[in-house]
C-alpha cells in the first residue's frame, strides 16, 4: 500500500493556485470487496463460478454426503479387527452392521506376503526383502553417494544374492526351496523385480537395434518389438508356459516359475524398447556428430554421449513403464503362479473365513496395496520429471 | 602398417564398417537360425512323444463343450473347434466394441472435468484417475465380479430398475422388444449412421444455406435419431416388449446379459476411462489459448469456439492415443479368462487347447486374431495421420 502512496505524497504540498475540490492527500484504501478475497473469494471462484458449476457443487456434495460415511463405517466404524475364525465377522443380532474383515487378512497375513515357503527359511526372504529395498533406496535417492556402485550392485549382485538366498544353495548350507512353495507377495516381487532388472538392457539393446542401419538387425528387432506389442500379455504368457517346454529338450524342462519370468522379461522388453527409442529419438543429431567429429566409434558414442543423456530424460517414463509391469505381474495368475492377487484369491475362498464381506475386504486390502506401490512410483517420476524441467531452464 | 598406393594408412579387413555390418548380420541370422531348428527340432521330438499330431486337422473336429453366450449359431454336438473360434471371437469383439463406446463416453466426460475451473469437479476428476490407474486391472475385474455382481441378492429378491430392467446375481436382464432381430436393430442403426454421414458431406459440398454447420448439424442428428423411428413406425408400431419376469426357478423372458459380461465390460470402461480422460485432457490442453481467445474476439459463442475451433485441433493430438487405448482395451478383454466370460482367449486358448492340446497351433492363432486388430488399426491410423497432418508453409 505504501507503495501506492509514496509518489503521491511526495507531491508539493497544494498551492494557492490549485482549486480546493481537489485532493492533495491519497484517500485511504477501502478493503476489498468481502466476496472476492479470502475463503469466501475462493469459493465464488471454484465452487459457484456459473450456474453449471454451483449445481455440479451441490451435487457432488450430495454425493459425498450419501457415499463417504457409509465408506468409512464399511472401513473403519463397523470393521473387525480381531477373531480367529468367520465367526467373528458374521453379522448377528447384537451387531447387524458387518463392516470389513480385517481380522481375516490379519489372520491369513503371512500366507499373503510368503505363500507356502517354509516357516523355518522366511528369515531369508525377509533378508531378501531388506536387500532389494536397500537397493532399491540407492538407485532411487538421487543424490546418494556412489550411484555406479549402487547400479552395479542392483543389477548384477543382488540377482546372484537373491537366487542363493530364495532358491537356497545346499553347498553353503540353505537347503533348496522348490519354487512351487513360493507365493504371495514374494512371488510378486521377484516377478517385478526380474521384469525390472532384465527389461532394461534388452530393451535398449533392442531399441539400437530398430534404428540400426543394418537392414536384418533393424528388421528383427522391429519385428520382436511390434509382434509382442501386438498380442496381449495373458497369450505371450500361455505360450511361455505350454509353448516353451516344447521348444526345449525333453530333460530341461524349466520349471514353472522361470516359464512366467521369461514371459514377463520378453513382453516388458519390447515395450521398454519403444520408451528407450523415443528417447534416442529426442537427442539432436548434433550429439552424434560432435561424437564422430571428436572421433568416438559407435560404442563410444553410445556410451559417452547418448545413452547417459536419452536415459536421462526417458526416466518418467521408464518408472511409467515399470508401473504397467507391476500391475501387469497380477497376470501370472493364469499360469499357475501364486502371486500376491491369487494368494488373495485362495484366501478369500477358504471355508475358514467364508463370510459376505471377505471377498471385498481382501479386494480392498490388495488394491490398497498396489495402489500404494503404483502411485509411490508415479510420484517419484512426476518428481524426477521437475527436476529435468528445472535443469533443462539453465 | 600396409600402405595404400597414396601413402594413407590401410584400414585393416576387420576394422572395415561395411564388411564388419555384413559379419554381424550373418553371424546373427546362422545364430537365430540355429536357434530355431534346434525348436522344431525339439518341438517335434516332444510331440511324437507326447502322440500329439501337429496340423490345423482339428479345426473341422466336432468341440462338444457348451458355450454360454453365443452371438451366432453353435451346439456342442454338431459344431466343429473351427466353429467356437469363432463364436469366441463374436463375443470378444461384442465386449470391446461396446467397451470401447462407453470407454470413450465415460473417458471424454472425465478428461473434461479435469480441466473444470470447478474445484471439487476437478478433484473428484482427479481422484478418479489417480485410483483407477494404479490398481491392476485384473484386480479390478475380480472385485466387480466376485465382490459387486456376485453379492446381489438372487432372482427373487433382486433390483428392479427402471424400465422394467432385472439386476440381480444371475446377470442383467433387459426387455426385449418382441419380432425384432437383434441384426435388423444393427443394421437399421447402420443405415441411419450413414445416411446422416452422407447428408452432412453432401450439404458440407452444396452452395446453399444447407452449408452452414447452424443448419448441417441438427438436421443431421434428426436424420441419425429419425431414421430409425420412421423404420419402426414403418415395421407395425407400437411396438411391444417381452419384459423379464422372476419366476420360481429362474428369470423368464427378456434378453439375458451375463453377470461376466456385465463386471468386465464394468471393469473394462472404468479402467479404460481413467486413460482416455488423460488422453482427452492432454488434446484439449494442446490447443493453444490463443486460438480461443481469437474465435471469442471474432464473435462465436462458448459452444461454437469448442465445436469448431479447439475440438478440431484437439482430434488431431487425441485420435493416435485413443486408438492404442482402445486396442488396450481389446487386448485386456482377454483377462475374462479370470471371470470365466467365453471370449476368444477363454475359448480357444483355455478349452479348446486343454481337449486338443495343440498348444502350438492354438496360441499362434489366437496371437495372429491380435496381432491382425493391432495391424489393421496402425494401417488406419497411418492413412489418418497422413490426412490430418498439419500442412507445413
Amino acid at each position: 500500500m505504501t507503495a501506492i502512496d509514496a509518489p503521491i505524497a511526495a507531491l508539493p504540498p497544494a498551492t494557492a493556485g490549485m482549486p480546493a475540490y481537489v485532493r492533495t492527500a491519497s484517500a485511504p484504501s477501502l478493503a476489498p470487496p468481502l466476496l472476492s478475497v479470502g475463503w469466501l473469494g475462493w469459493a465464488r471462484a471454484n465452487l459457484f463460478g456459473s450456474a453449471l458449476s454451483t449445481v455440479l457443487t451441490v451435487l457432488i456434495v450430495v454425493l459425498l454426503v450419501l457415499v463417504v460415511p457409509p465408506v468409512i463405517d464399511f472401513l473403519l466404524v463397523d470393521a473387525t479387527w480381531s477373531g480367529s475364525d468367520r465367526e467373528a465377522c458374521l453379522a448377528s443380532a447384537a451387531r447387524p452392521e458387518v463392516g470389513a474383515c480385517w481380522a481375516f487378512i490379519g489372520d491369513r497375513f503371512a500366507y499373503i506376503i510368503y505363500g507356502s515357503y517354509p516357516i523355518p527359511a522366511r528369515w531369508r526372504v525377509d533378508l531378501f526383502f531388506a536387500l532389494l529395498a536397500f537397493g532399491t533406496a540407492w538407485l532411487l535417492w538421487l543424490e546418494a553417494p556412489r550411484r555406479g556402485l549402487g547400479a552395479i550392485y542392483f543389477f548384477a549382485v543382488l540377482p546372484v544374492a537373491t537366487f542363493v538366498l530364495l532358491h537356497g544353495a545346499p553347498a553353503i548350507g540353505l537347503p533348496v526351496v522348490d519354487t512351487a512353495l513360493w507365493g504371495g507377495m514374494l512371488v510378486t516381487i521377484v516377478v517385478a523385480a526380474v521384469g525390472i532388472v532384465v527389461s532394461l538392457p534388452i530393451g535398449i539393446v533392442l531399441a539400437l537395434g530398430r534404428r540400426s542401419q543394418m537392414p536384418a538387425i533393424r528388421l528383427l528387432s522391429t519385428l520382436f518389438i511390434e509382434i509382442v506389442r501386438g498380442v496381449p500379455l495373458i497369450t505371450v504368457l500361455f505360450m511361455a508356459s505350454v509353448m516353451l517346454p516344447l521348444f526345449l529338450p525333453e530333460t530341461w524342462s524349466p520349471d514353472k516359475l522361470v516359464r512366467a519370468l521369461v514371459g514377463v522379461a520378453l513382453f516388458s522388453s519390447a515395450y521398454m524398447a519403444e520408451v528407450v527409442r523415443a528417447g534416442l529419438q529426442s537427442m539432436p543429431r548434433g550429439q552424434y556428430d560432435a561424437a564422430h567429429a571428436l572421433g568416438l566409434g559407435y560404442w563410444q558414442t553410445l556410451r559417452y554421449i547418448i545413452l547417459p543423456q536419452a536415459l536421462k530424460v526417458t526416466i518418467p517414463n521408464i518408472v511409467n513403464s515399470y508401473i504397467a509391469l507391476f500391475k501387469d505381474t497380477t497376470l501370472v495368475f493364469f499360469v499357475g503362479i501364486f502371486d500376491f492377487l491369487k494368494t488373495i484369491e485362495v484366501a478369500r475362498a477358504d471355508p475358514k473365513w467364508s463370510t459376505p464381506v471377505t471377498s471385498a475386504t481382501g479386494y480392498i486390502f490388495a488394491a490398497l496395496v498396489y495402489f500404494v506401490f503404483c502411485y509411490a512410483m508415479s510420484r517419484y517420476a512426476a518428481r524426477i520429471e521437475r527436476r529435468l524441467a528445472v535443469s533443462d531452464r539453465r | 602398417m600396409p600402405r595404400s598406393p597414396q601413402g594413407v594408412p590401410r584400414v585393416p579387413l576387420y576394422r572395415d564398417p561395411k564388411l564388419r555390418a555384413v559379419a554381424y548380420q550373418v553371424v546373427l541370422c546362422a545364430a537365430l537360425g540355429l536357434l530355431a531348428w534346434a525348436a522344431v527340432r525339439n518341438a517335434a521330438d516332444n510331440l511324437a512323444h507326447a502322440k500329439i499330431t501337429s496340423g490345423f486337422g482339428f479345426w473341422n473336429v466336432t468341440a462338444g463343450f457348451d458355450i454360454s453366450q453365443t452371438l451366432i449359431e453353435y451346439s456342442a454336438q454338431s459344431s466343429t473347434f473351427g466353429r467356437a473360434f469363432w463364436v469366441g471371437l463374436t463375443n470378444t469383439l461384442l465386449v470391446a466394441g461396446l467397451g470401447i463406446i462407453f470407454a470413450t463416453l465415460l473417458g471424454t466426460a472425465i478428461g473434461i472435468a479435469r480441466l473444470s475451473k470447478n474445484f471439487l469437479v476437478e478433484r473428484l476428476a482427479s481422484g478418479y484417475v489417480e485410483l483407477i490407474r494404479n490398481v491392476p486391472v485384473l484386480l479390478q475385474l475380480l472385485f466387480w465380479y466376485n465382490a459387486v455382481l456376485k453379492a446381489l441378492p438372487d432372482f427373487a429378491n433382486g433390483f428392479v430398475l427402471p424400465g422394467g430392467v432385472l439386476l440381480n446375481n444371475r446377470g442383467l436382464y433387459m426387455p426385449r422388444p418382441l419380432g425384432v432381430d437383434g441384426w435388423h436393430v444393427v443394421a437399421v442403426l447402420a443405415a441411419a449412421a450413414l445416411l446422416g454421414y452422407a447428408f452432412n458431406k453432401l450439404a458440407g459440398r452444396s452452395a446453399g444455406v444447407w452449408r452452414s454447420s447452424a443448419a448441417r448439424f441438427p438436421i443431421t442428428l434428426l436424420i441419425v435419431i429419425g431414421a430409425p423411428v420412421v423404420a419402426l413406425l414403418a415395421m407395425g408400431a407400437p411396438l411391444e416388449f417381452d419384459y423379464p419376469q422372476a419366476g420360481r426357478f429362474n428369470v423368464r423372458g427378456g434378453v439375458e446379459v451375463l453377470p461376466e459380461l456385465v463386471a468386465l465390460l464394468f471393469g473394462l470402461v472404468i479402467y479404460t476411462a481413467a486413460f482416455i480422460a488423460e488422453v482427452v485432457r492432454a488434446g484439449l490442453m494442446s490447443v493453444s489459448r490463443g486460438q480461443a481467445e481469437a474465435a471469442e474476439a471474432l464473435g462465436l459463442r462458448r459452444m461454437q469456439i469448442l465445436r469448431l475451433i479447439v475440438i478440431p485441433q484437439a482430434m488431431r493430438v487425441i485420435i493416435p492415443p485413443l486408438t492404442n487405448q482402445y486396442l488396450n482395451l481389446t487386448k485386456n478383454s482377454s483377462l475374462a479368462v479370470a471371470i470365466g466370460y467365453p471370449d476368444l482367449v477363454q475359448i480357444f486358448t483355455g478349452t479348446v487347447l486343454n481337449i486338443t492340446g495343440q498348444a502350438i497351433e492354438v496360441v499362434v492363432i489366437t496371437m495372429a486374431v491380435y496381432l491382425s486388430f493391432s495391424l489393421i488399426t496402425s494401417l488406419v491410423m497411418n492413412a489418418y495421420n497422413a490426412r490430418v497432418a498439419l500442412v507445413e508453409r
